[in-house]
């Protein structure tokens, strides 16, 4: 009796197919461990993010009140490994400080603006007609302002803050976002299992959650690797205008504003925290070519 | 053809409205009355009040638009509340130097990405071509108001080397700041054509690429067709087209760009008029600026889209 109940669990198991969906993104995984760029990237990332989780614990020096003023400016050293700034402040706590800081603007103004941006490209690409032209005209409207100058207008209006930087800068990815989901859900909308779902009778949001929007993943994950590479870049670039994080905070890019001033006497100030930041937006644009290429049909064997 | 160029253009207009209403509305959005904004804290409530006579604050919303891009149209953009001249006199004195450098940008940008592209296309995955997209990565991934500090600290200050290093020694060849003399466009034109270098770079070879893989190459080369014509007169033609279009997104990006760049240098261009009007609170100003850059913008988009169309017949962009 026992050994009958066995013989028919077996086979059961074996039945149990795997999750196609789950086999095509490990099938991605695969492929994205053997490309040089992502692997670089991907380790890059981890670093930092370990470097924002931990490193401001292990900073020798506060990176806002450790002020020596009979230490201003001093070139590097192995007690100040960066040196130290006009304020006397030891700089490479500050741009440890700053990595989480940075990681954070660029990961929640994409996480906004691809948020936004993918519903209203779905929205665009699923139900077409008016709602479309609406949505895609606004969108152009948006594209019509030169790249930074839109973000530049929206913290103009808005006031200087890191939260509005964020704001400024989701704002401004959105259109991109909208123009790449709409393109994918109009594609996928002419599939003939669209279809069979909508002869099912499921409805629209069924249709566009659980069967569109699964579907078009991979384009806009690679569009937010890149997109938050290109934040980072306008983040920083608010915050040297004067535009965003305020002095005392160890942001980057507020960080090079100070050490602008300072290039006779202390080159060294404006050296780091801009070598920091090429290393964030390297690291996204290298995952983000990666997982392009991990992703692209052509290249999959 | 001309068709074409119709359509495209009447397609502009609702993005022309679009474009004014936001503009228009920056005013209104900021916190704020924006008489009390202008008039600056604390002033006497006279003075607030005849700003908001003066501007015609008190009409309703669609009246005060219809005004503003009335004037607008005529060239009146506004009086700057900081000098007290006309907005558009303001901007006109500076466009040009924008433009200026955004063109030597671009230019040197189509340059150095096209040369590095063929150079890496055509020696696909060998020593060479790797140096080149790690370059080009880097540059990509730099910010254009650091390489600017960088610039100014090698090339206009100098930096202290080693007395055996040859020729870098006293590295202060050019100017840090203005517009105007070769050795001060030099460092603004690198800072700016860097990053879009880089882009055209790797547009240039990956579209290099996709049509030296294509069967009418290979053909041409069986017929034992030179090399260097097959690359330059068979693949390049072809390659082109889409390289086109990233040139011309690219130069009017680099007007956006150009905010960075001119506060890094001092160019007395648009965008350093932009911030310095931003920190002054002159709105009319910045109102102005932005509404130019973007119909600049949003006419290089129109020429680009012509452009593509006339270089390539068989697409259809209806």
């Amino acid at each position: 009796m026992s050994r009958s109940n066995e013989h028919i669990e077996k086979p059961e198991i074996a039945v149990k197919q795997p999750n196609p969906r789950l086999k095509s993104w490990k099938s991605v995984f695969n492929k994205l461990k053997k490309n040089k760029s992502a692997v670089v990237g991907g380790i890059l990332i981890i670093l930092l993010i370990i470097i924002a989780l931990i490193g401001p614990y292990l900073t020798p020096y506060d990176p806002l009140y450790d002020q020596d003023v009979t230490n201003k400016l001093a070139t590097p050293s192995s007690d100040h490994w960066f040196g130290t700034d006009n304020f006397g402040r030891d700089i490479f706590s500050r741009v440890i400080q700053g990595t989480g800081l940075t990681l954070m603007i660029g990961f929640f103004s994409i996480l906004l603006g691809a948020t936004a941006g993918v519903f209203l490209g779905i929205i665009a690409g699923y139900y077409g007609k008016r709602i479309d032209s609406i949505i895609m005209r606004f969108m152009d409207i948006l594209l019509a302002f030169p790249s930074i100058l839109l973000a530049l207008t929206i913290v103009t209006v808005l006031g200087g803050s890191m939260v509005n930087v964020v704001i400024a800068v989701a704002v401004s990815s959105v259109p991109i976002f909208a123009r790449i989901v709409r393109g994918s859900t109009l594609s996928v909308k002419k599939l003939e299992y669209i279809d069979a779902m909508r002869a099912l009778g499921a409805s629209d949001s069924r249709i566009i959650f659980k069967h569109i929007l699964p579907n078009i993943t991979s384009p806009i994950i690679v569009q937010a690797t890149l997109s938050i590479a290109t934040a980072i870049l306008s983040a920083a670039g608010l915050s040297f205008l004067g535009l965003g994080a305020q002095p005392p905070t160890p942001e980057w890019g507020a960080m090079l504003s100070d050490g602008r001033n300072y290039l006779y006497n202390a080159p060294h100030v404006a050296l780091f925290p801009g070598l920091a930041i090429v290393v964030a937006v390297l690291a996204f644009n290298m995952l983000g070519d990666g997982l392009r290429d991990a992703f692209d049909p052509k290249t999959r064997e | 053809m001309i068709q074409f160029i119709i359509r495209r253009i009447l397609q502009t207009i609702p993005v022309l409205i679009g474009v004014s209403i936001l503009v228009f509305s920056m005013m209104h959005l900021v916190p704020g009355d924006p008489a009390q904004v202008i008039a600056g804290e604390g002033a006497p409530q006279e003075q607030i009040e005849n700003i908001r006579e003066r501007l015609g604050l008190n009409d309703p919303l669609p009246t005060q638009y219809l005004n503003y891009v009335t004037s607008a149209v005529q060239g009146d953009l506004g009086t700057s509340m900081r000098s007290g001249r006309d907005v558009s006199a303001e901007i006109g004195a500076r466009f040009w130097v924008t433009v200026e450098l955004a063109i030597y940008s671009t230019i040197l940008a189509v340059f150095l990405g096209l040369i590095a592209g063929i150079i890496s296309a055509t020696r696909k995955y060998t020593a060479i071509d790797t140096t080149i997209m790690i370059v080009a990565l880097f540059g990509l991934s730099m910010p254009n108001f650091w390489l600017g500090l960088m610039l100014i600290q090698w090339f206009a200050i100098g930096i202290d080397l080693p007395s055996w290093v040859p020729f870098f020694n006293n590295t202060a060849w050019f100017s840090p700041s203005g517009w105007g003399s070769f050795s001060q466009i030099v460092l603004p034109v690198i800072t700016l054509g860097t990053g879009s270098a880089a882009i055209i770079a790797r547009m240039t070879r990956s579209s290099m690429l996709d049509v030296i893989g294509s069967d009418y190459i290979r053909t041409a080369r069986a017929k034992g067709v030179k090399e260097q014509i097959v690359i330059y007169r068979h693949a390049l033609k072809n390659a082109l087209i889409p390289i086109v279009t990233v040139v011309g997104l690219q130069f009017g990006g680099l007007l956006g760009g150009a905010v960075l760049t001119e506060s890094v240098f001092a160019v007395n261009g648009m965008g350093k008029l932009i911030i310095d009007s931003i920190q002054a609170r002159d709105f009319p100003v910045v109102q102005g600026t932005v509404l130019v850059a973007s119909l600049l913008f949003i006419l290089v988009n129109l020429i680009v889209d012509v452009a593509y169309r006339f270089l390539n017949k068989r697409i259809d962009l209806d």
